[in-house]
């Protein structure tokens, strides 16, 4: 469905008030805006929103709509701070821009790319996609989840996802932030990592919760054994 | 400059009578306690912080002509405290007003030791920042500039090797000639830009009260959200000023995604990452595996890891706590020394030089407290749960027990614990007494609780499965019924019990030291602290359990309880002489062990009876020690309820299973 971007900023303004009520119904006015407004009364036209007990809400139609709209913003962010490296309000600005360009399947590259991230930066939930729930792996991906690292494989950490406090504070004090190098040792029975000159054993859970930027150059390279002597380097024996 | 006010107020330097105080300081896992007895030597004393369960160790050390107490503080990562241990080491550090601090870093790992020296330095204690295990970081070619990093931080830094002694003299050295608090301008050693700094700026000048550190630290504390200074800062000052401040706070929070907190830590991550950089040479990348990380990787791989784990437990477990521990040590102890020697001259003795029947049965009688409770503890205790405590400490100082608990994490997960639950499990094996004590290091109430609640029940300690081996060892079949039996019981109860009782799951987060051969000094030193606890906290038990019995017998209470106990004990298709086995087992869980021993000696005990009375034995009541234990740790409600769920659970499953084998016609 085509719709016009004021219209898709009124959607996306609307999930995010009901996603901060945790309410199904809102009114008009805490949106900003009122009956009457030329992208309201267009929303109204196409069926994506309607009125209950003088308050909005969506139809079946709108929210797949203003999913896919909010998707596409929080992706947008995401790419723009963690590969871009943009700070402060230029984020917030260039992504309002950037999430009508994410179109027609862009948007799941970009999610690929991103290793299927969960939150935006601002700590609010993005909503799944297809390509989520089929966890689909590039070869080119720059952002993962340490769980989806093979041993060997490593990089810088990018953010650290998760909504408890107390796991974010431990992994802070142990070093382990935004920047710190990291190298998967093992995947089972728990995943081992190297950090610096620390090895940490952790489980899944905070496993998926650090995600790493990928850089070529922590995946150490195969290299011919010297002199006939095998030398072991990180990630050579893959599986140990 | 609104900054100037942020300055100042540093501890005052020792003015005070007494001795000059040295708190020694550090992460986990960096060597910390060896620079404790490198510095103090023999004489330390170790008790309970004032109002908590954490222990603190104190020593003393003289250089040149002054002495110093030194305090070892529990490990810190950083001074916003996370756990108790932390709570404690920050409080000794703000209410103790150290002379001087010694933070004890790893030299490998600069880059995560720095951001709690900046924040010592911040709140303005005198620190000297030691180096420690440069052998190690040397080892992976990680070159460290102590004079370079001192000119960065504007502390004394000192390289030493604890381990070995190397620079503890120079460590000495620089003590003895530290001058003085925390240095002018120490408190503002990161800046932390905009908005943070024009937030500190203005509470500083907010901050009326005097609070034994720089202001500005207070208000660092106040931004990264401590709940402790929190209360004091509103406790000390006009309610006005405070709700200034949290508005101050709320605002500068505004600014960011993540709380302050993290934003403060990536600041001091940044400067410290600088630092490193400046100060020290990296690895090189064409680093080679170590033996030790190959061994390391070895323990760590689920195949060969499990392989090294039945290894350690065959020939750590039951080839040396088993066979000689329990057997070869226990014969000549029991066998040579007090059958031979001590029991019949002591009788002797006593019936010679008291004439009172009644005081002779209390000391040398059938449960007398020389001839049964000395006697088990020295001969059947003793040499049992010293060979335990020797094996535990190895694999303790080699930095075995990480490796298991990563190996083992997801199959605790199914019961509600984490990895971290190896350490007072294994050391249940052990003694659960101490084991329960141990249970602190969980990190939520609900692993606690889980982890004392199997130790009870499915738990044998080491005196209990030295005996059983010895009893079942004659009959294969019973003893894979009886480990299969207690085995499953573990895990159907763990798994129960994470169901029911409610609480946040845990996360596993673990960090894995290095594989280090283990040393001779710090094993025999680890197992000689942990015997003499045993002996100073658990012997007391087996005299007063001898007292009771012998009490007991003397007014009849004993006669009536093994009467009501014999049905039980009948309907479990035991003989009614086992009832007495299980009153032992009250007192203490080897003694009921003990008790079945002398049965089957006696002949009067079937296979099926052994492996029933085996069984239901590991599940019966832990002792009495380890009970009060568990009402002093969880409470006396969750105590009570655990004894009360244990003692009809473990008749049941021994009715079970004798009901099963009988009805099979199992023959063992």
């Amino acid at each position: 469905m085509e719709i016009s971007e004021p219209a898709e900023e009124v959607l996306e303004a609307l999930w995010t008030v009901l996603e901060k009520k945790n309410a199904s119904s809102t009114a008009l006015q805490d949106i900003g805006f009122k009956r009457g407004d030329r992208e309201v009364e267009e929303l109204f036209k196409l069926n994506l929103i309607r009125s209950v007990d003088g308050e909005v809400e969506f139809t079946e139609e709108g929210r797949k709509l203003a999913e896919d709209i909010v998707r596409r913003h929080r992706l947008a962010e995401r790419l723009l701070v963690d590969v871009l490296d943009l700070k402060g309000k230029l984020v917030e600005e260039t992504a309002c821009k950037f999430e009508h360009l994410l179109r027609d399947g862009v948007d799941e590259h970009i999610c690929i790319l991103l290793g299927h991230p969960k939150i935006c930066p601002h700590g609010l939930p993005i909503p799944p996609g297809r390509c989520c729930e089929k966890e689909e792996e590039a070869t080119g991906r720059i952002i993962c989840p340490l769980s989806d690292l093979k041993p060997g494989e490593g990089g810088k950490i990018a953010y650290i996802y998760t909504s408890d406090r107390r796991k974010l504070e431990r992994l802070m004090v142990m070093g382990l932030l935004p920047g710190s190098p990291v190298t998967l040792i093992q995947r089972s029975p728990s995943y081992v990592f190297q950090a610096g000159q620390t090895q940490i054993a952790v489980d899944e859970e905070i496993a998926n919760s650090i995600y790493v930027r990928i850089v070529e150059g922590e995946t150490s390279p195969e290299k011919p054994p010297t002199r006939g002597r095998r030398r072991f380097r990180f990630g050579l024996r893959k599986g140990w | 400059m609104h900054r100037h006010t942020c300055h100042g107020s540093a501890p005052p330097p020792s003015s005070r009578k007494g001795l000059k105080k040295i708190a020694l300081v550090g992460n986990p896992n960096v060597g910390k306690s060896v620079v404790f007895h490198s510095l103090t030597g023999a004489y330390v004393t170790v008790s309970n912080y004032p109002g908590t369960t954490v222990e603190i160790a104190r020593g003393k050390i003289r250089i040149g002509r002054t002495e110093y107490e030194v305090i070892d503080t529990p490990g810190m990562y950083s001074f916003i405290p996370l756990t108790e241990e932390e709570r404690v080491a920050r409080t000794v550090l703000l209410r103790e007003k150290p002379d001087l601090v010694l933070q004890i870093a790893d030299a490998k790992n600069l880059v995560r030791m720095l951001p709690l020296t900046f924040q010592l330095m911040e709140v303005g204690l005198p620190v000297i920042l030691v180096l420690n295990m440069m052998d190690e970081a040397e080892k992976i070619g990680v070159k460290v500039d102590p004079q370079r990093l001192e000119e960065l931080l504007g502390i004394p830094v000192v390289a030493t090797v604890a381990t070995t002694g190397r620079g503890i003299e120079e460590l000495k050295e620089r003590i003895r000639v530290f001058r003085g608090g925390g240095k002018e301008g120490a408190s503002s050693i990161l800046d932390y830009s905009e908005p943070v700094e024009s937030a500190l700026g203005d509470i500083c000048a907010l901050l009326k009260a005097e609070y034994g550190f720089p202001k500005r630290a207070v208000g660092l504390l106040l931004l990264q959200g401590d709940k402790e200074i929190r209360e004091q800062v509103r406790k000390e000052e006009p309610r006005d000023g405070y709700s200034r401040i949290e508005e101050l706070v709320g605002k500068t929070q505004a600014h960011f995604v993540h709380p302050l907190g993290y934003h403060i830590a990536l600041r001091r991550f940044d400067e410290a990452t600088w630092m490193v950089a400046q100060a020290s040479m990296p690895p090189s990348r064409e680093m080679r595996l170590t033996l030790s990380e190959h061994l390391s990787r070895l323990t760590m791989n689920p195949w060969t890891g499990s392989l090294i784990l039945l290894a350690v437990l065959y020939f750590g477990i039951y080839q040396f706590v088993g066979v000689f521990g329990a057997g070869v040590l226990v014969d000549f102890l029991e066998g040579r020394i007090f059958e031979g020697v001590v029991n019949p001259r002591i009788t002797a003795w006593v019936v010679r030089s008291i004439p009172y029947a009644t005081v002779q049965d209390l000391l040398v009688g059938e449960y007398g407290v020389i001839t049964l409770g000395v006697r088990y503890a020295v001969a059947l205790i003793l040499p049992i749960v010293g060979t335990f405590f020797i094996v535990f400490s190895v694999i303790e100082d080699v930095g075995y027990l990480p490796r298991l608990a990563m190996l083992i994490d997801r199959v605790l997960k199914r019961i509600g614990l984490t990895g971290r639950a190896v350490i007072p499990l294994v050391l249940g094996l052990g003694c659960d007494t101490m084991a329960t004590i141990v249970t602190r290091t969980q990190e939520t109430r609900r692993e606690r609780v889980i982890a004392t609640l199997l130790m009870a029940l499915a738990i044998p300690c080491s005196a209990q499965l030295g005996v059983i081996l010895a009893i079942l060892s004659g009959k294969p079949t019973a003893l894979v019924l009886w480990a299969g039996t207690i085995l499953l019981i573990f895990v159907l109860v763990g798994y129960l019990a994470s169901k029911l009782i409610p609480g946040e799951k845990p996360s596993f987060f673990l960090e894995i030291p290095p594989l280090r051969m283990p040393r001779l000094g710090n094993i025999l030193t680890k197992t000689l602290a942990r015997m003499e606890w045993y002996f100073m906290e658990v012997f007391p038990y087996f005299l007063l359990a001898s007292v009771l019995l012998w009490a007991g017998q003397l007014t009849g209470v004993f006669q009536a309880v093994i009467a009501a106990l014999q049905p039980l004990v009948q309907a479990i298709g035991l003989p009614p002489e086992a009832a007495v086995v299980f009153l032992f087992g009250f007192f203490r869980r080897d003694y009921g062990a003990a008790g079945l021993f002398d049965l089957q000696q006696a002949g009067l005990l079937s296979g099926v009876q052994l492996a029933v009375s085996a069984i239901t034995l590991t599940l019966f009541v832990p002792c009495i020690a380890q009970f009060l234990v568990m009402t002093r740790e969880r409470g006396l409600k969750t105590a009570f309820l655990i004894a009360l769920f244990i003692f009809p659970f473990a008749f049941t499953v021994g009715f079970t299973v004798n009901f099963a084998l009988t009805a099979l016609g199992v023959q063992i």
